[in-house]
């Protein structure tokens, strides 16, 4: 291969440190106009009224919206609803849009913004989880399953209690991983624009353009064919830009009732607001082991606090669970999940989505397991890895897995088995493992179309252009396009244009969420590029009089195997396919095997393949004030095959560092004012200086191990880098901190005030750790019964009940996951 | 966002600064780098009618010995200063708080001057407008606008209190009183000098004793034998202290003759800690231990900044030790990551 494996410059990297990308915010037509929204001060209140008429009269206001003008809801699952481009008769966080004034300049929006006058009657308060399950009225949504809980969830596979009766060890432990915020450093903007003809369109910084489509289409009543959604680079998304938003579908609104272009620019605490980050968990893990520590059975409990609205809440439940069971063998295991409403920006997906909660607890409580019997904790961990090509008792089907060389490159690197447990006090080491999705196995809305499709287009100035739905977010799934059609027919990346995240020019890819798009879109460009070198090649045997098995393409050149010398330039030979076939046009799609899961939710971690990481971290901390320093990092990741290593070691290094933000300090923190005196409840600080999120300063080394075992299902063997790096960075961080000065935080982010507090514990005799001691009632109902492959099951539930039928579904929306 | 508008007046001398605050009245504006008042503009805690700006004061500007001390223009750039070789070793604290105040990008134009009279601030203080208006305002700006803010409201750090505990956060105040640096104040009217610490008031609101129709031209700083500044926060660049331990000390052989320690960030003024008790013999480990406690009873740090209160109560400890301890001599490897910290990030 000459272009893959290889490290090389992204072809949207020139672009983008010249500073010639356009981000949506970059954008402006003629007769442009702007909008600005006004959101609640309240958490919680019913909406009476919005009196407009001032604000309307301002000078510069075109057009004032309230929620009237939006009946139609919203949201990105089917199953969740829930969302209205502007507030119906409720209001439900600090921040939650309720009105737009559109103007010409954004002073005139912002300052006639000041002007409207709603009028709310306050409800009840809801705060947190906890909250949720102790106010269930009144309800943030009639739809909730009970109470505030949106949402419960629950399996068994395998008789876990009977495990659980019979173990030599229980270990039983509680944990609880904070919200965090996905802070890209873009900000979201919208630009809707009426074309000539009717039609319109929506620049947005999305991530998830046909996502957007769909949702346009719905809230604006309008055919999805009259309307085109270009996803602008992203300047960052790690989730934060995956729903549809409010603000997308008021300027489309907003354009058609105008006629003008219509613009929209977040501020940072908007952007806040907007939010969709990771969910707060409270976490029960109870897991049986054998005298060794080798796991028998795991019971683990998740509570999620969901904020205000459904998102993709449901599928984040499922995701606190689903992928458990990946990493080591797990022979039977039980899991039970809620998440609540509460009157807090929405929680959604965050890098690692649903996760890094489940899976620092796992992390952490397998240190735990190691200290207290003796073992090593890389030991305990290279003795129960998953076994390649098989499934594991929830019906996840693992591919390659290149875990146990992870774990040797780091244990070696950082000399783990030399120094672990024998530093000096005040320095420690700490290990964890990870694996995720290469692609959810399902879209979000049912159906058994391509998850992704990419077409060729060639003609006879030698020039490719690559169309394909998918979105640019900054992780380099241009460079990925380009890289994998050049490699195929042997011309350079930077030959290739890229035309991306354009719903009316390419075709539909799902969108960049789940760690989907190279191994989805990478299969889909293989097969559009192995078509279009058939037809190159069909034509430049017949006039090379050779057979079509020794043509090589390479060096822009198609050429004789055997005679290098022989052969036509790439233009030429595009020359001959046209001339032998006609217009030169190609497609390729591809769409993720079926599942073995066939119980109901067990739509929810299946994927082609997963991706394995583990970590080292060496930490230092001051014994007195607890401060903690991470001093260096050492990361072995599983990629399967690096397509461009230089971008590779991008994704890990930045997801080394992003891990830590979540590990050190980062938190979606809420003020509740003393109820006596006010029911204000809000982030504690919507601001990039007061959420503190590491800088250059607080990045340690990091040593980069990339494990290659190509995977058949991945393209040429690559999996995905864009999450799983992240996840063992939390629980490594926490291992260390034990390593260090013999103290748990079962919490995130582990902060100086807490390892104190576990120190002063200690010097009381008291148990050595911080973090929640229990796991509230949750009322959780029957779980559903699937016995584990080696237990005789088929991967059905036994005590499934048939579906509800759901009249007010039309079939092709039905809930997924199933 | 975006700032409501104003008038603009830029100042060409300090004669003309000094009347045009005089004239402009309650709602005009001193503006020297800006970075402070720009932020708080666009957040609506500010409205102001007039903004002066100091920038081509050219007055303003000048560092230069005077008599045993240096003079220092209010206008200086923190960056320059941090900088300037005129700072000698006894300057150690001014250099170290001038070079640790926000990032390399905001000290390239934020002024001595500015930091010096920078408003108090606080988790409930510095947000919008619309962030303020969920929790009802606070008594620091009850209608939602500080300046020239009518009374009432709340104070969310502590209710029920009759007063505001918005913390002063300039790195450079304590450093600067921890050298004995004095001030000089002009207006329209005439100058007046006085000791740096008295420019400083207990209270969120009205935190400094300058009169409305005063502007600070320089300080004049003396310098110590031997002074140092130790910074808290959470990371290495942009975030304001939530400690500061500014120590300056004069030896004879090994016995202390003059002592000055200021904490920063943990009131609504720079703390002045009464030194005696170290004075007239070696900096021993007891009288270290002794004088820090002494120090830590007199932090008083809310739940109004980051990181929780009684952790930075025991950091002030920590870093009243260290500070010392780093004045005596110490070999900084054997402070501790913490002090590690301070010399990795500071430069020499
Ligand atoms: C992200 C960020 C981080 C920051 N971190 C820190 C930090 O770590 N430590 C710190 O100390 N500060 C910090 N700051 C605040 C600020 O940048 C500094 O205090 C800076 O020194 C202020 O100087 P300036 O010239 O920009 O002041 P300005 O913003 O121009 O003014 C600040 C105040 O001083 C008044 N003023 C200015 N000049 C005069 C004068 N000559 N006479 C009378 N009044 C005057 C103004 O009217 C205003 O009230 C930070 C700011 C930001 C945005």
């Amino acid at each position: 291969m000459n272009i893959i494996g290889k490290p090389r410059r992204r072809v949207d990297g020139r672009a983008k440190v010249t500073g010639q990308t356009r981000f949506a915010d970059d954008l402006t037509l003629p007769r442009m106009l702007w909008c600005r929204l006004l959101r609640s001060h309240l958490p919680h209140a019913r909406v009476d009224g919005v009196d407009t008429a001032a604000a309307a009269a301002a000078r510069g206001v075109k057009l004032v919206l309230t929620g009237a003008d939006f009946p139609i809801p919203y949201g990105i699952l089917p199953v969740s609803q829930d969302e209205h481009a502007l507030a119906q008769e409720r209001v439900r966080f600090v921040g939650d849009p309720v009105a737009a004034v559109i103007a010409t300049s954004e002073e005139a929006a912002q300052a006639a913004v000041q002007l409207l006058a709603p009028r709310y009657t306050p409800l009840t308060t809801i705060s947190d989880a906890h909250d949720a399950l102790a106010t269930p009225a009144p309800q943030l949504h009639t739809y909730a399953e009970v109470g505030n809980l949106h949402k419960r969830v629950g399996f068994e596979f395998g008789d876990v209690d009977a495990s659980f009766a019979s173990a030599p060890h229980v270990f039983d432990d509680s944990f609880f991983y904070q919200g965090n915020t996905h802070l890209p450093i873009e900000q979201h903007a919208t630009l809707a624009a009426v074309d000539g003809d009717g039609k319109l369109t929506v620049w947005s910084s999305t991530q998830t353009p046909h996502y957007l489509h769909r949702a346009l289409a719905k809230a604006l009543a309008m055919p999805a064919a009259h309307i085109r959604v270009i996803a602008t680079p992203n300047g960052g998304g790690f989730g934060g830009k995956s729903d549809p938003f409010h603000h997308e579908i008021v300027v489309a609104g907003a354009a058609l009732r105008t006629g003008r272009p219509v613009k929209i620019c977040l501020s940072r605490e908007e952007v806040f607001y907007c939010h969709r980050g990771r969910h707060p968990v409270d976490m029960r893990l109870r897991t049986a082991t054998d005298a060794c520590g080798k796991i028998l059975a795991m019971d683990l409990e998740t509570l999620l606090d969901g904020g205000a609205y459904g998102s993709y809440g449901v599928a984040s439940t499922f995701y606190t669970g689903a992928l458990q069971t990946v990493t080591y063998e797990i022979p039977r295991y039980r899991f039970r999940g809620a998440r609540a409403f509460t009157n807090k920006p929405p929680c959604g997906p965050k890098r690692g989505h649903g996760t890094p909660q489940p899976r620092f607890a796992q992390e952490v409580q397998l240190d735990k397991i190691a200290v207290a019997l003796g073992r090593n904790p890389a030991d305990l961990r290279l003795e129960q890895l998953c076994k390649p090509n098989s499934l594991t008792a929830n019906y996840m089907r693992v591919g390659t897995i290149g875990l146990g060389r992870c774990i040797d490159a780091v244990v070696e690197g950082s000399r783990f088995r030399e120094r672990w447990g024998k530093l000096p006090r005040g320095r420690g080491l700490g290990i964890a493992c990870s694996s995720y999705l290469c692609g959810a196995g399902l879209p979000i809305y049912w159906n058994k179309l391509p998850h992704s499709g990419v077409q060729l287009k060639l003609d006879r100035s030698g020039g490719v252009t690559a169309f394909c739905g998918a979105t640019e977010i900054g992780q380099g799934s241009d460079d990925v396009l380009a890289g994998l059609v050049a490699e195929v027919l042997g011309i350079d990346p930077f030959d290739i244009r890229v035309v991306t995240g354009d719903t009316d020019l390419g075709p539909v890819d799902l969108g960049s969420y789940s760690s989907r798009v190279t191994l989805m879109m990478g299969n889909a460009a293989l097969e559009a590029a192995g078509r279009a070198r058939e037809l190159i090649a069909s034509a430049v045997a017949a006039e090379l009089q050779l057979p079509v098995a020794r043509l090589g393409f390479a060096e822009r050149r198609v050429f004789d195997l055997e005679e290098p010398t022989r052969g036509l330039s790439f233009a030429d030979a595009v020359i001959a396919a046209e001339t032998r076939h006609g217009t030169l046009g190609t497609v390729g799609s591809y769409r993720p095997p079926d599942s073995a899961a066939r119980y109901k939710g067990g739509g929810v971690g299946p994927s082609p393949a997963y991706s394995y990481s583990a970590a080292v971290i060496e930490v230092e901390v001051c014994p007195d004030t607890g401060w903690l320093d991470v001093t260096q990092v050492w990361i072995g990741h599983d990629i399967g095959r690096s397509l461009n290593p230089a971008s590779v070691r991008g994704q890990v290094e930045g997801s080394v560092y992003m891990g830590l933000g979540e590990a050190l300090m980062e938190e979606s923190a809420f003020r509740r004012l003393p109820p006596k005196r006010s029911d204000a409840l809000v982030h504690k600080f919507p601001s990039l200086l007061e959420y503190k999120s590491p800088t250059t300063r607080e990045m340690p080394p990091c040593t980069t191990y990339l494990i290659e075992d190509p995977d058949p299902q991945g393209p040429l063997g690559a999996k995905e880098v864009g999450q799983g790096p992240l996840l063992p960075i939390m629980p490594a961080v926490a291992n260390a901190v034990f390593d260090a000065v013999g103290v748990r935080v079962d919490e995130v982010p582990i902060t100086p005030e807490k390892i104190v507090r576990a120190l002063e514990e200690a010097a009381r005799g008291r148990p050595a750790r911080v973090g929640p001691t229990g796991f509230p009632d949750v009322g959780w109902p029957e779980p559903l019964r699937v016995a584990p492959p080696w237990e005789g099951g088929d991967g059905k539930a036994a005590n499934e009940t048939p579906r509800r039928p759901r009249p007010d579904k039309d079939a092709k929306d039905k809930q997924v996951p199933r | 966002m975006r700032a409501p508008s104003f008038r603009w007046h830029a100042a060409t001398s300090l004669a003309d600064a000094a009347r045009a605050l005089a004239a402009g009245g309650p709602r005009a504006l001193l503006l020297g780098g800006g970075t402070d008042v720009v932020p708080a503009i666009k957040r609506r805690q500010y409205v102001p009618e007039l903004l002066i700006s100091l920038r081509q004061v050219a007055e303003l500007g000048r560092l230069e010995p005077h008599g045993a001390s240096l003079r220092i223009g209010a206008g200086v750039r923190l960056g320059a200063l941090a900088a300037d070789d005129r700072l000698g070793v006894g300057h150690t604290a001014l250099r170290r708080a001038a070079g640790v105040v926000a990032s390399p990008h905001i000290r390239n134009v934020a002024t001595l001057g500015g930091n010096l009279c920078l408003d108090t601030r606080c988790n409930y203080y510095n947000q919008s407008l619309e962030w303020r208006r969920a929790v009802d305002y606070c008594m620091k700006a009850p209608a939602g606008v500080a300046l020239a803010a009518p009374a009432g409201g709340t104070c969310w750090v502590a209710p029920g209190s009759p007063r505001c505990w918005a913390v002063s956060q300039t790195d450079c105040a304590p450093a600067l009183i921890a050298l004995g640096a004095s001030v000089t104040l002009v207006s329209a009217e005439g100058q007046r000098t006085l000791p740096l610490a008295d420019l400083y008031r207990d209270d969120g609101m009205t935190w400094l004793t300058r009169r409305p129709d005063e502007l600070l031209a320089w300080v004049d700083v003396p310098a110590a034998a031997r002074s140092t500044y130790w910074k808290l926060r959470r990371r290495g660049s942009f975030d304001f202290p939530v400690l500061g331990v500014a120590a300056a000390v004069e030896l004879a052989g090994d016995v202390v003759t003059a002592a000055r320690v200021v904490l920063g960030a943990v009131a609504s003024h720079p703390v002045v800690v009464p030194t005696e008790s170290l004075l007239g013999r070696p900096l021993g480990d007891d009288a270290i231990a002794a004088f820090a406690e002494l120090a830590t009873r007199l932090a008083k740090p809310l739940d109004n900044t980051d990181y929780q209160l009684g952790w930075r109560k025991r950091v002030t400890r920590a870093y009243v030790v260290g500070a010392l301890r780093e004045l005596r001599g110490d070999d900084p490897a054997l402070l501790g990551v913490l002090a590690r910290r301070q010399a990795a990030l500071i430069p020499a």
